[in-house]
């Protein structure tokens, strides 16, 4: 049993015909409903939910505040290496783009840490491209050792691992993974994945899975926003964490909804993401999975992410850099450009200023 | 339409059970039965009282229905072993309702117990129902074990208070596998077209029939309060307002962009 | 001989078989079940087998029940 199995289900589903007939008694009756059901997400999903988008961020906001609080976690990455193999077409990290590529010694590692522990933020997500050999598991579990000495919480970002090398690093002290599908659909996923194990689908797709068998302690998945028919890979995102929610019931999921930025490379997104096209996601996630988690990183420009605030958002990046060594004097080109350069300070100053309060640390593994 | 349920290898057409205990006599019986449609039957076992021999209940259920004895008196998963082999012996079928329970105030089950016997019981091949306290992490547990469904309390035993448990069986119905049945404290015919209502797949009353004025008249009530309800459950919610528009909009900031 | 019948110590005559025992105490067969020493006894063998000394004997029925 895999979640290939469920996206199985959907394959020959009519997505055209059923979102044209959505009819807005089907979105009332959807949001008079306390627990969502797969078909109702699809119908907050559809064209015909926009003018219900202000009922649903008020039972969105009205949701999160109850099981969240009015509490926002911040975390900030930390770029151990931009080494890739792969030749993803979106990625500033591609293997054929000509970038510095650095890796960071344990010295370095230890001043980036200093440099992000000193703005008081005390979880952390540390990430790579993907190269076994420049940056293998040794040199993470090292990097982690390293880390836990300044952050409760480490949080990877990296290429996808076996359920027994994630063992491995929650046995190290990882208790986070991140991971994006990138693109639910195959197809495409083939099609931008040029070269490089990246190309396999099917391991990355069950690998969220195996961190929860590995018992990570949360797991935050997600789609590249632009890559496809949004509505369908925010639909795919959400049945995604649903599964892992209903097998894994102690495994902590979130979802981010990562929107493609602008990045070295000549790849443009196919599929435009407006802004309201965002919120639309970010309330159907919210209503369908209640207890999910939701990322929103400095992908997103700081009007908007502030604005996105009160619709179900739980955690947010401060203070971030994409690039190698961003906090010390020489760093590389980043992964992708950042919109929100804010400071944690600033970050904290604005959250307080809108009722929130800064989380900064979360628990405390013993 | 065709809306069976299916248990244990069976397809039931009715999805209300009816215990037999309680009543003033066991003569009402086969009325209360055919009153109710029910097609599963409980009953228990008990030591023979020698000065005062009564009639064994098994005389009076219509042999078309599925018998489900109980191991009522068990108070740890051995006992409810030996009752359910007894009552296989005895030509009881292999249906078997765990029930074990240690508390004499209330009448809780045991639901550490009851998993352990479910477990062996299943192992010999019966169709084990077990009667639990709604803890999901328990259900969870008897599901892995193989029990055939999962019969949570609404409310003690004999209390007919309704469903008690409400939001714990709500729970359990969307995250198990296993059909739910609720069992216990179900008072009225309101209550159990409630638990069908919720998704329940079938509910089990006893106290309320057979203490209530006229058991086969509350019999027929309960069978028309089983369907509607389930068929309640089938044709889906109305559209509901629950909510109302605050004053401050959450949303206004993406007009204010021009709707970009 | 002394058995235990249902918990309680009683007399029986010796080399008694459980149908015999049953008809003594003026219980039809087909309205009981019959346990000898943890065992569930078949109807069939009632009449085959004895009861010793010593013998624990539960006597059920089926009664009603929730």
């Amino acid at each position: 049993m895999s979640f290939a199995d469920k996206l199985l289900k959907y394959q020959d589903f009519p997505f055209a015909s059923y979102l044209a007939g959505v009819t807005g008694a089907d979105i009332e009756r959807t949001l008079a409903k306390e627990y969502l059901v797969e078909r109702d997400f699809l119908n907050l999903l559809s064209e015909q939910a926009v003018p219900y988008l202000e009922i649903m961020a008020q039972k969105a906001h009205q949701l999160t505040v109850q099981n969240f609080g009015r509490v926002i976690l911040l975390y900030t990455p930390l770029y151990l290496a931009n080494y890739c193999v792969n030749q993803c077409a979106y990625c500033g990290f591609n293997v054929t783009n000509k970038i510095t590529r650095k890796k960071l010694t344990l010295e370095e590692v230890e001043k980036e840490a200093l440099a992000i522990a000193q703005t008081g933020l005390r979880h952390i997500l540390i990430l790579t491209g993907e190269s076994r050999f420049q940056t293998p598991l040794s040199y993470i579990e090292t990097c982690v050792r390293v880390l836990k000495k300044y952050f409760d919480s480490i949080s990877i970002e990296i290429y996808p691992l076996t359920e027994e090398e994630y063992g491995q690093l929650t046995a190290a002290g990882v208790d986070g993974l991140t991971l994006y599908q990138e693109v639910y659909d195959p197809v495409t996923y083939d099609a931008i994945h040029l070269a490089g194990p990246k190309k396999d689908y099917r391991f990355r797709l069950d690998a969220p899975e195996r961190a929860c068998r590995a018992r990570m302690r949360a797991v935050n998945i997600g789609a590249l926003l632009g890559l496809q028919d949004w509505r369908k890979e925010a639909f795919f995102t959400g049945l995604h964490a649903a599964y892992l929610q209903d097998k894994y019931l102690d495994t902590e999921i979130s979802v981010s909804l990562p929107r493609l930025r602008p990045h070295v490379g000549n790849f443009a997104p196919c599929f435009v993401v407006s802004d309201r096209d965002l919120v639309q996601i970010l309330l159907a996630l919210r209503l369908f999975l209640p207890r999910a988690g939701i990322t929103i990183s400095t992908r997103e420009r700081a009007e908007f992410r502030d604005n996105l605030l009160p619709l179900g958002v739980t955690k947010m990046s401060a203070g971030s850099c994409t690039a190698v060594g961003g906090h010390l004097e020489e760093a590389t080109e980043g992964q992708f450009v950042i919109a929100d350069e804010r400071s944690v300070r600033e970050i904290h100053a604005m959250l307080v200023s809108r009722g929130y309060q800064p989380l900064y640390k979360d628990w405390h593994q013993l | 339409m065709e809306d069976k349920l299916l248990i244990g290898g069976q397809e039931l057409e009715s999805r209300l059970f009816i215990g037999t205990g309680k009543f003033s006599s066991h003569e009402i019986i086969p009325k209360v039965i055919a009153a109710s449609g029910s097609q599963v039957i409980t009953m228990a076992i008990r030591r023979v009282n020698f000065f005062n021999e009564q009639d064994n209940v098994l005389n009076y259920i219509d042999k078309k229905c599925i018998l489900l004895p109980n191991t009522s008196g068990a108070r740890n998963a051995e006992e409810a072993v030996r009752i359910a082999r007894i009552a296989r012996e005895a030509g009881c079928g292999n249906w078997v309702k765990i029930e074990v329970i240690t508390d004499n105030k209330y009448l809780l089950p045991d639901n550490y117990e009851t998993i352990r016997a479910t477990e062996i019981l299943v192992k010999e091949g019966f169709v084990v129902l077990p009667y639990m306290s709604p803890d999901l992490m328990a259900a969870k547990r008897l599901e892995e074990v193989g029990a055939a469904a999962v019969m949570p309390l609404g409310a003690p035993i004999g209390t007919n208070r309704g469903l008690m448990t409400r939001e714990l069986i709500r729970i359990l119905i969307a995250e198990s596998k296993l059909p739910v049945i609720v069992d216990a404290g179900i008072g009225r015919p309101s209550q159990a077209a409630e638990a069908m209502e919720m998704g329940a797949a079938a509910v089990l009353v006893n106290t309320a029939i057979a203490t209530a004025q006229d058991p086969v008249q509350t019999a027929r009530a309960f069978c028309l309060a089983v369907r509607a309800g389930r068929m309640a459950f089938l044709s889906g919610p109305g559209a509901v307002q629950e909510y109302a528009v605050a004053s401050s909009p959450l949303t206004g900031f993406l007009h204010k962009q021009g709707g970009e | 001989m002394q058995i235990r019948v249902n918990g309680n110590l009683e007399e029986a005559a010796p080399a008694l078989s459980i149908k015999e025992y049953l008809t003594e105490k003026g219980l039809r067969p087909e309205s009981v079940v019959v346990e000898l020493n943890g065992q569930v006894v078949k109807r069939e063998e009632w009449g085959k087998i004895l009861l010793k000394e010593n013998d624990e004997l539960e006597v059920l029925r089926f009664v009603g029940g929730g």
